[in-house]
């Protein structure tokens, strides 16, 4: 080991110490690696051998935190929220996706996307309306809502426009993607409570309806409503929380976030959509003939390397695990394949069980960084066969200015000091 | 018929005449009926053929002064755009590098402006202008764009009636779109 990497070493050993002195974490996370370095003492008080000041007082009593929150250490780790929004009514919060591990997003740290802020709703004075074409329009509480049969699936939640096209490019997983999450949703299906209704011959289309101050609409077909949608009251084991709808919203596995209508107050059965200002100027993806796509529902297959990814430094040479994830709107992801040589060879990663549908899939590959700069990218192939494409070959379809469903392939970018960049940037 | 046998036989005729008709409606009696009253308070969207505007008008002279008040704050004093989208111009740069997707360059649908100034706007106040200030701004947005003239008066049928340059801009999903393999 050259001197200068062992002064880099000391650096960050002392970094991580002044870290768990309190401080805030700052905002790029190195991977320190230190298995098959040679022995390196450290100094402090609270490192071997001394005993830790921890273990000669008593921590905190029972109670002192009613609802559970991260460790102070932890409290850099916080949704990404740009500080130069024109406005933050209607805006978007990001996950910090190159913080977490596994599938299932914390809902502190779920993405936001709202269109007219977070309503305060008083459960007990929520109702839910459904009306339109069926047998019997009828008005739900809360607690008519939970006394349907329930059901809890694992499902992600993807913003339909995550990233945009044109640059400037994101410089972390979060920055480019990060308006995605997952979580165990427990509600009814959506089928259930339509049939309560008895729905009408010829009744194609339903329109959502959201209580916040845009009463957000978008028309869902009726053959996703009697599939897999639901009406959902609760994410990872708790009532959802404001951002994400409460007390009711609906879910619409794979179709893209601003459908999955929160804060729902009326479901309408119709003959045709309702055209609302949110799918026909908004949600529609511009192509470079001038036309406009309209009712693309689906996110289709994606993934994105999450450590090593943009923001963060190897410190080492030698073993480092590839990790990230990857999702379809289209069912289970079949496979996810990682090129460590800028995009000549590919090979299979690990996928971690298990592979759900419409879901987050946790994906490793074990790597030996040898120094050398590298470009890393993974792609996900879903159970449809449909492998994820690269930004040159969308954009080759699509133009620049289409907005909305970008699903390309994000490269790193690791120069030979261990920095991570945005390999497109 | 012993009388066991013609209680048996009466419990099993009770249930099968129970299972007929939790077959006939395996509903869970769950909610309770939504009045007329209660519907028409909430059933607010507008169809694009405007089937379902509500009753009265506006001007588009009325427009331009509720237009100063309630929008040009974050819409800019002509639609120029601010905080708040632009509304105007852009027509003919659909298909160009640098598209300016307006209400008059790119939304399809008429209705639609009323629709959703009435659902969502001001943003600090939604649902607050009378359907009468809200045919008149759409009608001043409309004339902005070239679309109505400077005294058009609208209501259900002629807001109905408008045809927006941008009708027929919009194309069905062709997803998937790359053939990459």
């Amino acid at each position: 080991m050259s001197e200068h990497t062992t002064d880099k070493r000391v650096r960050e050993a002392s970094r991580r110490q002044f870290l768990q002195a309190g401080a805030a974490l700052a905002g790029g996370s190195a991977i320190a690696g230190v298995a098959g370095s040679p022995a390196l003492a450290e100094q402090g008080n609270n490192l071997p051998p001394s005993v830790p000041e921890w273990m000669k007082a008593p921590g905190d009593p029972m109670g002192s935190q009613p609802y559970g929150t991260p460790s102070v250490h932890e409290k850099g780790v916080v949704k990404n929220i740009s500080k130069t929004l024109p406005q933050y009514i209607s805006a978007s919060g990001r996950t910090p996706l190159q913080e977490l591990d596994g599938i299932i997003t914390p809902n502190g740290l779920f993405y936001e996307r709202h269109h007219g802020g977070v309503p305060t709703i008083d459960p007990a004075e929520h109702r839910l309306m459904l009306h339109g074409m069926v047998d019997r329009p009828l008005v739900f509480t809360m607690e008519d809502i939970r006394r349907f049969p329930s059901q809890s699936r694992i499902h992600f939640l993807e913003c339909s426009g995550n990233p945009v096209y044109t640059k400037p490019y994101g410089k972390t997983a979060s920055d480019l993607v990060g308006l995605l999450s997952c979580a165990e949703w427990t509600g009814v299906p959506l089928k259930t409570v339509l049939d309560e209704a008895g729905l009408q011959p010829g009744a194609k289309w339903v329109v959502a309806e959201g209580a916040d101050a845009a009463a957000l609409t978008r028309s869902i077909p009726i053959e996703k409503c009697l599939d897999d949608a639901m009406l959902v009251y609760s994410q990872n084991g708790e009532r959802l929380r404001p951002q994400q709808g409460y007390p009711l919203r609906l879910l619409l596995p794979g179709f893209e976030g601003n459908m999955n209508v929160k804060w729902l107050r009326r479901l309408k059965v119709t003959a045709e959509p309702a055209y609302s200002r949110e799918e026909t100027s908004k949600y529609t993806d511009p192509m470079p003939d001038g036309t406009a796509r309209e009712f693309t529902f689906y996110m289709e297959a994606k993934s994105i390397i999450t450590r090593p990814s943009g923001g963060q430094k190897l410190t080492t040479h030698g073993f480092h695990e590839i990790t990230g994830i990857a999702w379809s709107g289209h069912g289970k992801i079949k496979s996810v394949e990682i090129s460590l040589d800028e995009g000549k060879s590919w090979q299979q990663a690990e996928l971690q069980e298990p592979v759900l549908t419409r879901a987050l899939t946790r994906f490793r590959l074990p790597w030996h960084w040898n120094g050398n700069p590298a470009v890393i990218q993974s792609r996900a192939i879903d159970e449809t066969g449909y492998v994820q494409p690269t930004l040159a070959e969308l954009v080759k379809v699509r133009g620049l200015n289409s907005f909305y469903h970008n699903n390309a392939i994000w490269p790193w970018r690791i120069d030979a000091n261990g920095e991570v960049t945005n390999a497109q940037a | 018929m012993p009388r066991r046998k013609l209680k048996a036989a009466l419990l099993a005729g009770a249930i099968a005449m129970l299972a007929a008709a939790a077959q006939a409606d395996d509903r869970y009696g769950i909610g309770r009926p939504a009045t007329p009253a209660e519907i028409a308070g909430w059933n607010i969207d507008i169809g694009r053929d405007g089937s379902s505007l509500p009753p009265g008008s506006g001007s588009v002279e009325r427009g331009r002064t509720v237009f100063a008040e309630q929008c040009a704050a974050c819409h800019g004093d002509t639609g120029q755009g601010g905080v708040g989208d632009r509304l105007v111009g852009g027509q003919g740069t659909l298909a160009s590098p640098k598209p300016i997707r307006t209400v008059g360059s790119y939304w399809p649908y008429a209705p639609t402006l009323f629709d959703y100034i009435r659902r969502a706007m001001p943003q600090n106040a939604p649902q607050s202008l009378s359907n009468e200030d809200v045919y008149a701004v759409s009608a001043y947005i409309l004339s902005l764009n070239g679309v109505v003239p400077a005294n058009a008066v609208l209501d259900a049928k002629s807001l109905a009636a408008v045809k927006m340059p941008n009708r027929d801009g919009f194309v069905s999903d062709p997803r998937p779109d790359v053939h990459n393999h």
